[in-house]
Parts: structure tokens; C-alpha cells; sequence
């Protein structure tokens, strides 16, 4: 499976906000054991939504505007976007069915 | 359908553990794990306590040699979530959120998530300030204040951990002395960013988009205030994860399963190890353990059904 597209503060409007298809943006640091427990999970999600839905991760180590913006103290969270705005927010490693459901509401 | 000799469910140390056994047995076995292997000990920055490491060992490489020991002797681990256990005469049904599988024994090895408070405030600003993992939280406090809530192995940890980022961490505990190992009360109060407020508790978390502070009560003098703390992280134990076994198997006044010393439950067929279990205490060592009881114990049930 292929990796994940990994954003940055720099080109986060061009991919996520300016997206013509909803997204999904997993935040997560190397540090953080529960993230890599969801990896796998959201790697499937991205092959399985895509052209529909753009799965990417961001990596709040590297980057620290974008996380800021969003509030983000606790990772992994996973903020879900649809014409550049925020529709749903996950905190926490919750199960694939989880997130799966979330997803179907972006389509 | 092909039925199995064991499904295992939860892929932690104890689930882990009962895999290696069971696959070194031949039994055929399969174990289910909603997310990658792991489980809690992945919330733990570095492992001091599990034997054959002198310098520790991060939770995640613990779990890693587990999962690739187990591997070498090809236990099967899928990654899906377990749904439901039904008894179907001497087989048992493990639904799961793609497939159905049989089996004829069953080791629960969810193990347990951290309780909450279960104060006002906490729910909304769980992850805006209000976090249960500081190694997955911690770095976002870098020269802020941030309280622990907790007496235990688990709070003493991890306020340790969190001197590494915040200027000040207030331990608030609800008695007048810890419950945690010596060794780690010797360290928090040589630690001089560690405040510890005694006979303590918290009564709610202040703050909408964010944390802005805490209130707390003193239990003795009944004493009021608000700490200014922008980061709270609970460690005041864990609930079982006992979804599967309710209705079913015997469970104990906090919701732990029951198992006689061969970790078989009230269900024949049917064993429970590590966290999810009702016992005295919760730990890696523990759990490996009950892994290895588990998997030994289903072999001779198995057996016995010839």
C-alpha cells in the first residue's frame, strides 16, 4: 500500500481548503504510539475513497501553523473538510467502522 | 466455514503473548485486532518494569518484538474488529465488523481504557486541553501548565514525562500520600516542576475553544480555587473493555471479568487475560503472563473435547 500524502503549513489551502473533493486530514507526530495503532486504518480509507474523498496526514511535529489553527492538542485527531469547511472532528484512535461512518456523510 | 482452535481477541501483550503460545502449540489460531497491535502500552513513553530490559524499552518496540516473535511462528493477525460472541452448543461465533468466524475456544484480551473524570467540561475539551495519553499530548504544552490528575504508577509516569515540555505540573490527587511505586515518588519529588496538592479533587475544567483552567476542591477543608492550567491529563485507572463479554460472562462489581486461576471464565471455553480481567494489578508482566495461562489452558480444554 502506498504511503500516505503527507501536507504541510505551506501548501495546506492549495490541497485541503481549494480541494474540489472533500478531505479528511489525519494529524499525527512520530512520538505519538496511538497514531501509528490508527495508521494502517487510515491508509485503507485513502485507497478505498480514492477520487472521492482526499485521505492525507500532516505531521504536527514539522509543522506547527496549521495545527495551531485548528486547535489541535491531542493527536491523533482527524478533522474532516468539505468545500473548505471543518464538518466533523475525531480525537482519538476510534475504529476504522468509525471513521468509515463519518466518511460516507462527506459523499 | 473452517473453524478455528482459538480466536484471540485484542492484540496487546496478553493477546499477543496467548498468539506465541498457541502458534508454538499449533493450534490453529487467529487473533483480531481493530487497530494495528498495541493496545495502552503504546500511551507509555518507556517501559521500566518489564524484565530482560535494564535500560527499558519503549512501549512501542516492546510491542513490536511481541508481534514479530509471535509472527515467526506464523500466528495470523487480522486486522477487524470483533462485534459480537454468540454460543452456538460447543463452538463459539465471533461476528466481526467484515466476516462471521467459529471457533472452539475464545481468549478476550481487549484489555481496558482510561476512566474519566466525569466532570463538567471534560467531554468538550477532551482534546482541546483535557488529554488521557501525555506521550501522544505532552509536546503540546512546551512552557505551559498543565495539572495531572491521579495518585498511581500511571500519573506519577507521566507527570515525570510531562516536566520535559510544561514550565509546572500540579499532581492532584484526592488522599494525602501516593499509591505509586516507591522509585517513581522518590523521582516526582526530587522534581521540582512537579506540585503536588494533597487531600485534592477536581470538580470542573474551565474553558470553551480551549483549557483555562481547573477547579479543584479540598476534600478536608473543603477549600476552593481554580488552578490557571491550559493542559489537563487524567490517570485515575481504567474500565474494562468488556463490550463482548457482557450478558454473558461473569463480571465483577467495576465491570472486569472473572476468571479462576487458569483464566476461564463463567463460560467453559471462553478465557479472558491482561487488563480486561478483574485483578489486583495491571501491568505488562501481568498481562504476558495471563497470555501464556490463557493459550495453555484453551490447549487442554480443546483436549478435553476429543
Amino acid at each position: 500500500m502506498a504511503d500516505l500524502l503527507q501536507i504541510t503549513d505551506s501548501n495546506f489551502d492549495e490541497e485541503i481548503i481549494n480541494s474540489d473533493i472533500p478531505s479528511m486530514v489525519d494529524f499525527w507526530a512520530e512520538w505519538c504510539g496511538p497514531c501509528k495503532m490508527l495508521g494502517p486504518a487510515v491508509k485503507e480509507l485513502a485507497e478505498e475513497y480514492k477520487g472521492k474523498i482526499k485521505i492525507v496526514q500532516m505531521d504536527v511535529d514539522k509543522n506547527r501553523q496549521i495545527p495551531a489553527k485548528f486547535g489541535i492538542r491531542s493527536i491523533p485527531t482527524l478533522i474532516f473538510f468539505k468545500g473548505g469547511e471543518v464538518t466533523d472532528t475525531i480525537v482519538g484512535a476510534y475504529p476504522k467502522s468509525h471513521i468509515d461512518e463519518v466518511l460516507k456523510k462527506l459523499l | 466455514m473452517a473453524v478455528e482452535d482459538l480466536i484471540i481477541i485484542g492484540a496487546g501483550p496478553a493477546g499477543l503473548t496467548a498468539g506465541l503460545y498457541a502458534a508454538r502449540a499449533r493450534l490453529k489460531t487467529i487473533v483480531l485486532e481493530k487497530f494495528s497491535p498495541g493496545g495502552q502500552i503504546l500511551n507509555t513513553d518507556w517501559v521500566e518494569n518489564y524484565p530482560g530490559f535494564p535500560e527499558g524499552i519503549s512501549g512501542f518496540e516492546l510491542i513490536d518484538r511481541m508481534k514479530r516473535q509471535a509472527e515467526r511462528f506464523d500466528l495470523r493477525i487480522i486486522n477487524q474488529e470483533a462485534t459480537g460472541i454468540v454460543i452456538d452448543k460447543r463452538k463459539i461465533i465471533v461476528t466481526t465488523d467484515k466476516d462471521s468466524l467459529e471457533a472452539m475456544t475464545v481468549i478476550l484480551a481487549c484489555g481496558a481504557t482510561p476512566q474519566k473524570l466525569l466532570i463538567e467540561g471534560e467531554t468538550l475539551l477532551t482534546g482541546k486541553g483535557v488529554s488521557y495519553c501525555a506521550t501522544c499530548d505532552g509536546p503540546f504544552f512546551r512552557d505551559q501548565t498543565v495539572a495531572v490528575i491521579g495518585g498511581g504508577d500511571t500519573a506519577v509516569e507521566e507527570a515525570l514525562f510531562l516536566t520535559r515540555f510544561a514550565s509546572k505540573v500540579y499532581l492532584v490527587h484526592r488522599r494525602d500520600r501516593l499509591r505509586a511505586t516507591k522509585v517513581l515518588q522518590e523521582r516526582a519529588f526530587a522534581q521540582n516542576k512537579i506540585v503536588p496538592l494533597w487531600d485534592t479533587v477536581a470538580t470542573r475544567i474551565a474553558g470553551k475553544n480551549s483549557v483555562e483552567g481547573l477547579d479543584i476542591k479540598n476534600v478536608k477543608t473543603n477549600e476552593e480555587k481554580t488552578l490557571p492550567v491550559q493542559g489537563v491529563f487524567v490517570f485515575i485507572g481504567n474500565n474494562s473493555n468488556n463490550e463482548l463479554a457482557k450478558g454473558i460472562l461473569k463480571l465483577d462489581g467495576k465491570g472486569f471479568i472473572i476468571t479462576d486461576n487458569n483464566m476461564e471464565t463463567s463460560c467453559p471455553g471462553i478465557f479472558a487475560a491482561g487488563d480486561i480481567r478483574s485483578k489486583l494489578l495491571r501491568q505488562v508482566s501481568t498481562s504476558v503472563g495471563e497470555g501464556a495461562t490463557a493459550a495453555f489452558a484453551a490447549e487442554k480444554y480443546l483436549e478435553s473435547l476429543i
